[in-house]
């Protein structure tokens, strides 16, 4: 089914790649190259060819674990993909997990202290954190944290002063694996403004669901019941009524955490983040088909896994669906 | 003999933006220790918050103006601390809902809520320990599978089996009080009989005290010792129960005793939904 799926994406990238107005190899070669310098290059790329003659070549090449050669890195797409993927999936990663650990709690307290004002403060906040791009909040942090109160850096992934072997391409990993804690910690911090401007709307986007749903719990006969038993309030916002509405949220924050992937690509820009998602833009910009292919590929591919990890939970939290039901 | 619960001159009223709306106009209201007590009325008439405010949860709602005197067990219940108050829930006095298997939460197995209604008389309870207490528990109340009852979830049991583990949950921890807020009337009549047979022999075994809330009738007249009518947040008749079914005095009894359908056929009488008569001054049995 996912694979299905995947299928259909690389139809239509490849198709829309193709039908974007310009001749990549006029734009790869630049103005100064001659009629037949490009018409080689474009019979090399078999770009002379009827579309679905390439691609049937293209799903060859796939097959064989090659997505063609970047016209812009003059690199093996694959290898560049290799090279930017882990710095936005770590990015990614600990926005996602910012989300959650923000974001779900924040959600449990307004919706435990509703109409005071832990949930007006809270409520205010998640308003102003969905209802801004997260670049903005890009712009914003890295003007505050990174200029006038220079705590964080400002742009990269890790300072120039430390060389660091590449074995995963994962900072956070690469860096324990070479045993200096000091250059971890510098990883780390280069990540914390890029992952918080990405994750803020999240946040806020998560708070907004799980006190939502909460409420909605809080109406259950079963919670009137835990209450009437005198089941401690904290208990009751953080298990009792929390559990419950985790469920119809899951499906939602997932969806979000799957979003950060276009997102990123505006906070990479703006933190100098050399990441997958940066890399993305620019070779759309350059009409650089196979990598376009390829990048899209990727990140379809990501949102795929994340959709089935949210499935996988939602079985796992319901026992509903876990046990089958047993009567209506 | 004194009263385990005493109500006296009970008043609630709700501030809406439309300006205060009272709900209970001056309600009062005893239950001896051990005695079964109905309070029967139609839907609205205030049985369900009276319930609410002598278990403490309708005060600490925004809005809600509580006032009168509730005596619980040589307690005035109105000064104790929000603390004190919310010890006594769960304890001393617990409770049982309409519908059992929307009362007990979906997604944790019924061992698991068992166990945090026992941890409100024995905090920091092991699971082996809550298990042994809840089967026992369970065994008072006919449940002889209590090890496949305990690791299941609600929606797994059938809604008698629930209500037999709320009635199981209600009394684990040998509350002074228990309060009935219309129990299984979500449930199949014979179903409902059944679990009510049980509930009567528990209580009487346990000596539990019971407020029993109810518009059928036929159920009160086969529960309760004694029973109040409750009409539009005024108790207009009380008595024991014999007495008031025998007997009814007051224009709302007469009219509810003859809404209730009969085997011997013939169409029921409308109850008005206002009538002077029904304001008139209470009814009282000896």
């Amino acid at each position: 089914m996912s694979l299905l799926v995947l299928w259909g994406v690389s139809v239509l990238i490849f198709a829309i790649a193709r039908v974007i107005p310009g001749n990549p190899a006029r734009v790869a070669l630049g103005p100064n190259a001659t009629q037949d310098q490009v018409d080689a290059l474009a019979a090399a790329l078999y770009l002379d060819r009827n579309i679905l003659v390439q691609y049937a070549f293209w799903l060859r090449d796939l097959m064989r674990g090659d997505l063609g050669r970047s016209l812009y890195t003059n690199r093996p797409v694959t290898q560049d993909i290799a090279e930017f993927l882990p710095a936005t999936l770590e990015l990614i990663f600990l926005a996602a997990m910012l989300m959650i650990v923000a974001g779900l709690p924040l959600g449990i307290l307004a919706a435990r202290f509703r109409g005071r004002w832990p949930d007006h403060v809270i409520r205010v906040f998640s308003l102003l954190t969905v209802s801004a791009p997260s670049f903005v909040w890009a712009v914003a942090l890295m003007l505050a944290f990174a200029y006038f109160l220079p705590i964080f850096p400002i742009a990269g992934r890790l300072s120039e002063a430390y060389s660091i072997p590449r074995v995963t391409g994962f900072l956070t990993i690469d860096t324990l694996l070479a045993g200096n804690l000091h250059a971890f910690a510098n990883a780390l911090r280069h990540m914390v403004l890029p992952a918080v401007a990405l994750s803020l709307s999240g946040i806020g986007q998560a708070a907004r669901l799980t006190r939502a749903n909460m409420i909605e719990t809080y109406e259950k006969p079963y919670i009137e019941m835990s209450q009437a038993y005198g089941f401690p309030e904290g208990r009751i916002a953080r298990t009792y009524a929390f559990r419950p509405s985790l469920i119809p949220s899951l499906t939602i924050i997932g969806l979000d955490i799957a979003a950060l992937l276009g997102n990123a690509f505006l906070v990479e820009a703006v933190f100098g983040w050399p990441g997958l998602s940066r890399y993305g833009v620019q070779v759309i910009l350059r009409k650089d088909l196979n990598a376009i292919v390829g990048t899209v590929l990727v990140i379809a591919a990501l949102f795929l896994i994340v959709n089935i990890i949210v499935d996988i939970l939602t079985v796992l939290l319901n026992p509903r669906i876990r046990l089958g039901e047993a009567r209506p | 003999m004194s009263a385990l619960l005493d109500i006296a001159d009970l008043r609630l009223s709700f501030r809406l933006w439309s300006g205060t709306v009272e709900v209970l106009h001056g309600i009062s209201l005893s239950i001896a220790k051990g005695e079964r007590v109905a309070l029967v009325g139609e839907s609205g008439s205030g049985k369900s918050v009276t319930a609410r405010i002598v278990l403490g949860l309708i005060q600490e709602l925004k809005g809600a103006t509580v006032s009168g005197r509730i005596r619980f067990d040589g307690q005035d219940l109105g000064r104790l601390s929000p603390r004190a108050r919310h010890a006594l829930r769960g304890t001393e006095m617990s409770m049982i809902f309409q519908d059992p298997t929307s009362s007990l939460n979906p997604v944790f197995p019924i061992l698991r809520q068992f166990r945090e209604v026992l941890a409100r008389r024995t905090p920091r309870i092991s699971e082996a320990e809550a298990r042994a207490r809840a089967t026992e528990a369970l065994r008072e109340v006919a449940i002889h599978e209590a090890d496949r009852v305990l690791a299941s979830y609600p929606f797994q049991l059938s809604g008698g089996m629930n209500q037999r583990v709320m009635i199981a949950m209600a009394l684990a921890n040998r509350p002074k009080l228990l309060i009935a807020d219309e129990p299984g009337t979500a449930l199949d009549v014979t179903v409902q009989a059944q679990t009510l047979d049980l509930m009567r022999k528990l209580v009487a075994d346990h000596g539990t005290a019971v407020l029993f809330i109810s518009h059928n009738l036929g159920v009160v007249r086969e529960f309760a010792d004694r029973t109040y009518v409750i009409y539009r947040g005024r108790i207009v008749e009380q008595g024991p129960t014999a007495a008031v079914f025998a007997d009814p005095r007051h224009a709302y009894t007469r009219a509810l005793l003859a809404a209730q359908p009969r085997l011997t056929g013939g169409a029921l009488p409308e109850i008005a939904e206002r009538d002077p008569a029904f304001e008139n001054p209470m009814e009282v049995h000896p």
